[in-house]
């Protein structure tokens, strides 16, 4: 496993910080691409709905990209974690655009109906509990909260797995029929929280099988 | 109940009919010149002459290009423009749709014998049961006249239609996730098949269907949500109970046997009191809409349900 991470260069520390800001700016581009698109009249006759279901795949896609980065760690030595906050922030952005494309340009601002919608549909309910959910760790996804929050800090934000399955149920309900798209996006949330419960007593075992190996030297 | 309403289109709003024949005639050039088309396609393709059908519609028409490229039709895929860009290898021609069960006299029609029927515009209201509306110009004959034909026998209570399986043509046929069980199947009472709005249609926009729009002949009941106007029909059989169809298998909770429009039953998802107009106002501007009871055929069809209570039978 080890062979991985030595097969992919590490990138020098110098051009850590303008990774990330990178990674900020490609994150973005399917957003105004799409936008591009649904305002140029090329997202088909429905631009509103297609741009509005585009910006919800693309942020349970950076979801995913967020809860991969400890696996690709623990299991293949890639260490990206420089990169979680910057995907985790994404995805609130997505989110939060994928919820005013439907209150500003799908609903067009008629509270009354985004209300009935919210509380009478599961689905919807569930995906603005989980647009909720975002706020905090969104707002506490800086250097100082973390400083301060200590373990708090820690135990807030494994609120994401929460957000992740509700994001995942959010969209198999949405859907008229799961097919292999909606299928693999919740297959691929579904084996990143699985992983979670598997995680201590698999990292447990790795370390068990390296401390005899080192006592035996 | 109003038999004929006079027509309120401003003529100037209607595409007159030799401009598309000359389109067609570039298309047909280009093709002899070169560009090719499928030759089963232009065996099919062509424009058809027709007659004013009863009923009128004061209502702006969908853009062509909106009807044809923003289609469910699952035997292709299920996004809307794969139906549009997955359907080029489907043959509509030959064809011939069988019907059967309790009948006199039991008969397979060939396409060109429907094709002779006397055909009638029939400018109708699309509502489909995911929130989105269109207004088409549809070409076809009431699907009273083929049922005539073979004579029910007073023991057919339904009719049940069935779609054309083909996955070597139909690509969501096909694959590892079917998003259905095929054929797809459909259903009508027999005064809902028999009522002079519901029609079998061989055309739309001056021309016979597009292969993603149900080629070569498909139903249209337009107080009823799009699902249950089935498309590229091969089978239809009179039974005495009441047939099974796609979407009720598929979610009983959620798609009914009736589905007719209804602004006053709720999706179990979302809500049904308003629509969206494909193809107008665009992106800054979705043109919403409150959807009518029965997609706005009340006054013909209403009497169909007349003591049933239509949120227990939506």
């Amino acid at each position: 496993m080890a062979s991985i991470s030595a097969a992919i260069p590490a990138l020098p520390r110098k051009y850590h910080a303008a990774s990330i800001w990178m990674l900020y700016v490609i994150g973005l581009c399917p957003a105004a691409w799409y936008f591009y698109q649904a305002a140029t009249g090329g997202l088909g006759f429905n631009p509103v709905k297609t741009f509005e279901h585009l910006l919800g795949i693309w942020a349970l896609r950076l979801i995913i990209a967020t809860l991969a980065i400890t696996p690709l760690r623990d299991l293949f030595g890639i260490n990206w974690v420089r990169y979680r906050r910057a995907l985790g922030l994404l995805a609130f952005y997505y989110v939060l655009m994928h919820f005013s494309v439907y209150l500003l340009l799908d609903l067009q601002l008629n509270f009354a109906a985004v209300g009935g919608d919210i509380a009478k549909r599961p689905y919807i309910t569930i995906g603005f509990a989980a647009l909720l959910c975002l706020i905090p760790l969104a707002v506490t996804s800086n250097n100082w909260s973390i400083r301060k929050m200590g373990q708090g800090w820690i135990r807030l934000h494994k609120l994401v797995y929460l957000i992740a399955i509700g994001g995942a149920i959010h969209y198999v309900l949405a859907v008229k029929s799961v097919t292999s798209g909606p299928f693999a996006h919740v297959a691929l949330i579904g084996i990143l929280v699985a992983y979670r419960l598997i995680r201590r007593p698999l990292m447990n075992w790795k370390r068990g099988r390296r401390q005899p190996a080192q006592v035996a030297r | 109940m109003p038999a004929y309403r006079p027509p309120h289109i401003a003529s100037s709003e209607i595409t007159p009919k030799d401009i598309y024949l000359s389109r067609r005639n570039f298309i047909g050039a280009a093709a002899a010149a070169g560009f090719g088309l499928a030759a089963s396609g232009e065996a099919w393709a062509a424009p058809l002459s027709t007659v004013p059908g009863p009923y009128k519609l004061n209502e702006k028409l969908t853009p062509k290009e909106a009807v044809t490229t923003y289609n469910n039709f699952y035997e292709f895929g299920v996004n809307k423009e794969d139906p549009s860009q997955n359907s080029g290898a489907f043959k509509p021609t030959p064809w011939s749709v069988k019907v059967e069960g309790m009948v006199g006299k039991p008969k397979e029609f060939g396409l060109d014998e429907i094709m002779k029927m006397k055909l009638e515009d029939r400018t109708y209201r699309m509502r489909c049961v995911e929130g989105w509306s269109m207004v088409i110009p549809w070409i076809g004959f009431p699907l009273s006249a083929i049922l005539d034909q073979v004579e029910p026998l007073g023991s057919a209570k339904y009719v049940a239609f069935e779609t054309v399986v083909r996955p070597e043509e139909m690509p969501g046929q096909g694959g590892l996730f079917q998003p259905l069980p095929w054929p797809y199947i459909e259903g009508l009472r027999m005064d809902e098949a028999r009522h002079p709005l519901t029609i079998l249609a061989v055309g739309l926009y001056g021309e016979t269907l597009p292969n993603q729009n149900g080629a070569p002949i498909r139903l249209v009941v337009p107080w009823k949500y799009g699902f249950k106007s089935i498309k590229s029909i091969v089978k239809i059989k009179l039974v005495e109970e009441q047939p099974q169809t796609t979407w009720k298998n598929s979610n009983a909770r959620e798609y009914g046997f009736y589905s007719n429009v209804n602004p006053a039953v709720d999706h179990p998802r979302w809500s049904q009191a308003t629509e969206q107009r494909i193809g107008e106002g665009g992106f800054f501007g979705t043109k919403r809409v409150d959807t009518l009871p029965f997609n706005g055929y009340a006054s013909e069809v209403a009497s169909l349900y007349s003591g049933m209570d239509l949120k227990a039978n939506y």
